[in-house]
């Protein structure tokens, strides 16, 4: 077995391990990659009921405006990410991510505005690394504070708001992205509407000393069951969503990412606060011509998954390479195997079939829309 | 006779051909399996070498050939049901039946206790 004493525990560990959970090192964390059930069961559990995460590892960050007035954090973190977090309401939250000078991504995050602050989460790989780029960003305007007090869960699927309005807190009133402060049993959490899975759901962000009990009380209902990294990946992937550091990392821009929807019309070309962030030439650059490579969707002909670092050909003996798979595997709900990769722009189109090398052959594979499945969000 | 490696596949080996599979405590491992890829009738493998590839919802692994060898019958129910992996490891869902080179090999495997032993 390989050695786990030195990572990291999220404050839910002792429940994973009473639920029989496989226990594998994540980012620097010992976290579940699957329970009893397996990721095949758990996923689509996901996808007809309820999915209970533990997202614990992922930063949980406070950026408080020193002059106390939001406008003030708005504008100071719109240095570092190509969104528009000067338009974002009260009790919004947006998907950003981080650039750097040559329009790369530093990493993906959600920004929430919380009235009087603002509420980041960042991936748990890179959260020092965010911490250090924003107290470097941000520290003249504003204090950046990395909550080390609190643990992050996910409730997805279906039945999610249904299982909140039955246990405490009624949420039906809330809207995809809709971020609010609501009691669970008498704990108060930070609840968005959001996630991780292409399903109706909820991230909640509750007090450590309280969330095993808050954790465990969810578990309860009879609809909602523990899901580990395993399905968390699977159902991510036929969301068609981003896995950060697998298919968007410092060496691709928004463009080449196919994320160009997370940069609003202000900080584009034309826009009120247009550029004004790290690689904004290069990045406004390819907005205005296109990018020489694009990140899509991919659907093998067979049965066999396509993993992410198999080279994609234009043709069936390997001679033209046109792209890399990101990110492959076997989708449960779509019951077949799914990728996404990058491809030169000349095959980008929805139909275009090339070529992915595995064990020595060429399977077909069929650029496809993203996602898989479709989204349900309640909007 | 049967038999095990330490790369969890067992053989039950009669009048020197070996059906090979892998052991409950791999399928355990793999978790649910959503592919399959067998070798071809009549190709031949040494011992370590990959005879077969399963695949599961997270991973592909390597199914490796316990013995030198050729391949005179695969299982293609295992190929049209990867489930049955899961479901039947050491019984209906056998991988391959392999002729053995040296048909007195089998012997310095392991035997079940001493695989039993090795998982525990």
């Amino acid at each position: 077995m390989e050695d786990i004493s030195h990572l990291k525990h999220t404050p839910l560990r002792a429940l994973h391990l009473s639920l029989g959970a496989r226990m594998v090192p994540f980012a620097g964390y010992e976290m579940p990659v699957q329970y009893p059930d397996g990721v095949m069961k758990e996923h689509l559990h996901t996808r007809t009921a309820a999915g209970l995460f533990d997202v614990s590892h992922m930063g949980q960050v406070i950026v408080r405006p020193k002059s106390g007035k939001i406008e003030d954090a708005a504008l100071a973190l719109e240095k570092l990410v190509p969104v528009d977090v000067l338009g974002l309401g009260e009790g919004r939250q947006r998907y950003a991510i981080f650039t750097n000078a040559e329009g790369g991504i530093l990493d993906d995050l959600m920004i929430a505005n919380r009235g009087d602050h603002l509420f980041l989460v960042v991936n748990a790989a890179c959260k020092d690394a965010d911490f250090e780029h924003l107290k470097k960003g941000l520290s003249d305007s504003c204090e950046v504070t990395m909550l080390d007090d609190r643990a992050l869960i996910a409730l997805q699927g279906p039945h999610a708001e249904a299982v909140l309005g039955e246990l405490w807190a009624d949420v039906s009133a809330m809207r995809f992205m809709d971020v609010a402060e609501a009691d669970l049993h008498d704990v108060a959490c930070i609840i968005s509407r959001s996630g991780y899975t292409g399903e109706d759901g909820f991230e909640i962000s509750i007090p450590t000393a309280s969330a095993a009990d808050v954790t465990q009380r969810l578990l309860e209902h009879p609809d909602v069951k523990p899901i580990g990294l395993g399905a968390r990946d699977s159902l991510r992937l036929e969301a068609g969503l981003c896995l950060y550091g697998n298919d968007i990392d410092t060496t691709t821009t928004p463009v080449e990412g196919a994320i160009e929807w997370a940069m609003q019309k202000a900080r584009r070309a034309g826009g009120a606060r247009e550029g004004g962030f790290p690689g904004a030439d290069r990045i406004l650059g390819q907005f205005a011509e296109g990018a020489s490579r694009r990140r899509v969707g991919l659907k093998p002909g067979g049965r066999a998954p396509v993993r992410g670092g198999a080279n994609l050909f234009a043709d069936t003996e390997g001679k033209t390479l046109v792209g890399k798979v990101t990110s492959g595997g076997f989708g449960p709900t779509v019951d077949g195997p799914i990728a996404m990769g990058y491809v030169d722009a000349t095959h980008t189109d929805n139909g275009t079939t090339v070529y992915a090398e595995v064990r020595g052959k060429y399977l077909p594979v069929v650029v496809t829309a993203l996602p898989f499945v479709k989204q349900t969000y309640k909007r | 006779m049967l038999k095990f490696t330490d790369e969890h596949e067992w053989l039950k080996v009669e009048a020197g051909v070996a059906t090979v599979g892998i052991t409950e405590h791999a399928a355990g491992q793999l978790g649910d399996l959503v592919f399959v890829e067998l070798p071809e009738t009549g190709s031949t493998f040494a011992k370590g070498d990959t005879a077969a590839t399963v695949e599961s919802v997270k991973a592909a692994s390597d199914v490796y050939c316990p013995l030198d060898g050729e391949i005179v019958e695969v299982n293609q129910a295992i190929v049209d049901d990867p489930s049955l992996v899961n479901s039947d490891p050491q019984g209906a869902a056998w991988f391959f039946k392999l002729k053995l080179a040296d048909p007195n090999a089998a012997d310095a495997l392991l035997d079940e206790a001493a695989y039993k032993e090795l998982v525990a």
